[in-house]
């Protein structure tokens, strides 16, 4: 679960900021007296969608009467309590909600409950797969895409030099063209020559690595194979065995793992588009992060949002408005550039926008094209159903018993697991 | 004139001459008086059993506010959590099959569940025991004549005005298990870094410390407000008897504390069971560690209702914690009256 979210600064920073744009959204609407006929929608985000107030502010202009309030969770586990919970009561959601592609499946049960925002105009908008996770069985679609997850590897060029590896991004690529294998591999070469650690942590290697798998712990009718799938237990094992050696034993979004980012503590890590902004954002000072247009087993998919309309809510055709509004590619290219939030929208790929976007901490890599090549490398979507959520998080605790806390051997973690998993 | 004469005079005249000015006005004057009696009789008796009413009513109509609030907040998501608990019920869907005492087994025969119990109690007893002690120990101090008391009065309560997140944030981030503040001050004195996430104790103590650090100073002033009532003239016979600082403590302050002291334990024991803030901030998962090393009874009944949806098994939970913390209750009660008993 830690793995999926798109956290993007200590929490306390999230709370911070999410605190601002409350404060903010009040301001804003008290700026703007509601008179007859006014409506006021709200929209309920967590971590940073790239939404900024300026972009509400346009939307605001471009339609008198309507004055728009952002709420933004901390992290999507707390939208995902809040999301259910409200759901479940039938009222109380805002009128716009961001829903994260984890608890995707979990929210699509209840597909009922949320507003039909099928519209001819828009059906070629995003890449193809990620609209048809958001189509329910009777054909409707009930939620639109905002980014996608391309993962990339990031690395340090200083210390890779100081490894005796290449550091030149396109170099570094075809070092570590290849399998999982071969990453591991090289990784074993860096950590001989340096002493140090290669990635940060099992969990979030897994997570790449089970991002490829089609079916993992659930078949397509929603048997739940987890315990049993030869191919997550291999995938478990051999990242574990790799960590041993390779890992910086750093839980991923703990408080050590993000000082882990600013002191050299790893050279590499997956990286998902949202993920470059909170690398920046926690090593401001690092000067050796670099980004490598390469992907061990070929691409992967990490993480990413969509937008529903509760059905609960007062204003479903103005909502479903402003969500088509904010998922459009014009306005995923402003959010890219706010959060690097990569766009699942098919026009944005084409944008010179785009293509050009570079990134002057990552040593001004082409963030833009790497993670369009990225995005298409991506061949496998993640079969995701009822119980991927609870399932991958007590697969996540199995991988963190053994690497990072070093309570547990791998079989005893495994058993552990199969426990937790029977329990759902 | 005539008329307010009749009437001073009627009663008086009443039974002996009724003067006969007018045929009427007498008879009025007569009938009036008895009917006033007859009125003021019943008055009498109407006021009476009101007022026996308001004796006996009143106070219950008074409290009454709290026990109406208490049936609308506190009694009725009771007895509804007892029925959600015997039935499957999940967040969204609502109300399953009657499944009768299933989720009470499911849970009882799950491990984590004891787990949670072990990690509670735990943490309770590191929290709860050297708070007590060193509240009373600050009371002690702050009872004394010592300079600016306001100051240092306010001062003790200070931690427990900052928000537990905050709290949390900063005491979680130093007990980083590679580069947290503390571990790296143990490392200067050449102790070995201590797994503040890893390892059980070490984690219970690491929250117990928040807990503290919130606490310590909201008990200690309640203790001193008992110490401030206990009687001067006891601790001036005692220094004339020639008993020290030390002993005045033990033998005045400590027994004159025992009912504030009772009431400081059963509240921080009702509030150590059902800790759950500082825990479940403790990490970013929230989910009381990957071997749920200090996952406790309300993180466990959160991940049931929340995290799984299945609110049957979490509506379990909350009543087996309620029924954990009555006999806790029950046993402080029967200690706390040997004690008083064998004083």
């Amino acid at each position: 679960m830690n793995l999926s979210r798109r956290s993007t600064a200590a929490a306390a920073l999230a709370g911070a900021a999410a605190f601002a744009l409350i404060a903010s959204g009040c301001s804003s609407s008290t700026e703007t007296p509601e008179a007859g006929g006014d409506i006021t929608l709200t929209v309920a985000t967590f971590n940073d969608f790239g939404y900024t107030d300026e972009m509400f502010a346009q939307y605001e202009a471009e339609n008198p009467g309507v004055t728009i309030v952002h709420n933004r969770a901390a992290t999507s586990n707390d939208a995902r309590d809040n999301f259910f919970t409200k759901l479940g009561a039938g009222s109380g959601l805002a009128d716009v909600e961001a829903v994260e592609v984890d608890w995707f499946a979990e929210m699509m049960q209840y597909s009922d409950r949320l507003a039909d925002l099928s519209d001819p105009e828009l059906a070629d908008r995003w890449v193809q797969w990620k609209t048809d996770a958001a189509t329910d069985a009777d054909g409707r679609l009930v939620a639109y895409g905002t980014d996608i997850g391309p993962e990339a590897v990031c690395y340090r060029s200083d210390l890779f030099a100081a490894a005796g590896l290449p550091t030149d991004r396109d170099e570094v690529a075809s070092l570590l063209e290849g399998d999982w294998d071969r990453y591991f591999e090289v990784g074993q070469e860096y950590v001989d020559a340096s002493g140090a650690a290669w990635f940060d942590s099992a969990g979030a290697t897994y997570q790449g690595m089970i991002n490829q798998v089609e079916f993992a712990y659930e078949e397509a009718d929603g048997t739940v194979i987890a315990t049993e799938n030869p191919e997550v237990e291999a995938i478990y094992t051999d990242v574990l065995n790799a960590s041993s050696t390779l890992s910086a034993h750093l839980g991923q979004w703990s408080d050590d793992w993000f000082a882990g980012l600013a002191n050299g503590a790893f050279a590499t890590m997956l990286c998902p588009g949202w993920m470059l902004g909170v690398i920046s954002g926690n090593a401001p000072d690092v000067t050796g992060w670099d980004v490598a247009n390469v992907f061990p087993g070929g691409g992967g998919n990490w993480g990413g949002s969509y937008l529903t309309v509760p059905a609960q809510g007062a204003n479903i055709e103005a909502a479903t408005k402003l969500a088509a509004w904010l998922t459009a590619p014009e306005q995923q290219m402003s959010a890219f550039a706010a959060a690097g939030t990569f766009p699942s929208q098919v026009e944005a790929y084409e944008s010179a926008e785009l293509q050009a976007a570079t990134n002057e901490y990552f040593n001004n890599a082409p963030v833009g094209q790497i993670l369009i090549d990225r995005s298409n490398a991506i061949g496998v979507a993640p079969f995701k159903s009822v119980k991927y959520f609870p399932i991958n998080d007590a697969l996540q605790r199995a991988l963190t018993r053994v690497d990072v806390d070093g309570t547990d051997t791998i079989e005893s973690s495994w058993e552990l697991f199969v426990a937790d998993v029977n329990a759902l | 004139m005539t008329t307010t004469d009749t009437g001073r005079s009627a009663p008086r005249t009443e039974a002996g001459q009724s003067a006969p000015a007018t045929q009427s006005a007498p008879d009025t004057g007569l009938s009036a008086p008895i009917k006033k009696k007859e009125r003021s009789v019943r008055r009498i008796a109407v006021s009476q059993t009101l007022s026996r009413w308001d004796v006996k009513v009143s106070p219950y109509l008074y409290i009454s506010p709290f026990f109406i609030l208490f049936a609308i907040t506190g009694l009725f998501p009771l007895l509804y959590t007892a029925w959600v608990s015997v039935h499957e019920w999940n967040l969204i869907g609502g109300q399953g099959d009657f499944v009768g005492f299933d989720n009470f087994a499911f849970v009882l025969s799950n491990p984590p569940f004891w787990i949670a119990l072990r990690n509670t109690f735990s943490i309770f007893l590191i929290s709860a025991v050297p708070q007590i002690a060193l509240a009373l120990f600050i009371a002690a101090v702050l009872d004394r004549n010592i300079r600016a008391k306001t100051f240092w009065r306010m001062g003790v309560l200070l931690p427990y005005v900052v928000a537990p997140v905050a709290v949390t944030l900063i005491f979680s981030n130093m007990f980083g298990d590679q580069y947290g503040l503390v571990n790296n001050l143990l490392g200067q004195i050449g102790i070995d870094p201590i797994g503040w996430h890893s390892d059980v104790l070490a984690s219970h103590f690491a929250i117990a410390t928040m807990v503290n650090f919130r606490w310590t100073g909201y008990t200690a002033l309640i203790l001193l407000a008992a110490m401030q009532a206990i009687p001067r003239d006891y601790y001036e016979a005692a220094m004339i008897d020639g008993a020290g600082i030390v002993r005045q403590f033990f033998s005045i302050t400590i027994p004159q504390l025992r009912p504030t002291l009772i009431f400081v334990i059963v509240t921080s024991t009702i509030g150590g069971l059902q800790i759950f803030d500082e825990p479940r901030l403790y990490d970013q998962t929230g989910q009381g560690g990957a071997s749920s090393q200090w996952m406790t009874i309300t993180i466990y009944l959160y991940n049931l209702g929340w995290g799984q949806l299945n609110f049957g098994r979490a509506a379990a939970v909350a009543w087996l914690l309620f029924l954990i913390i009555i006999i806790v209750g029950l046993l402080n009660v029967a200690i706390t009256r040997s004690i008083a008993k064998a004083s």
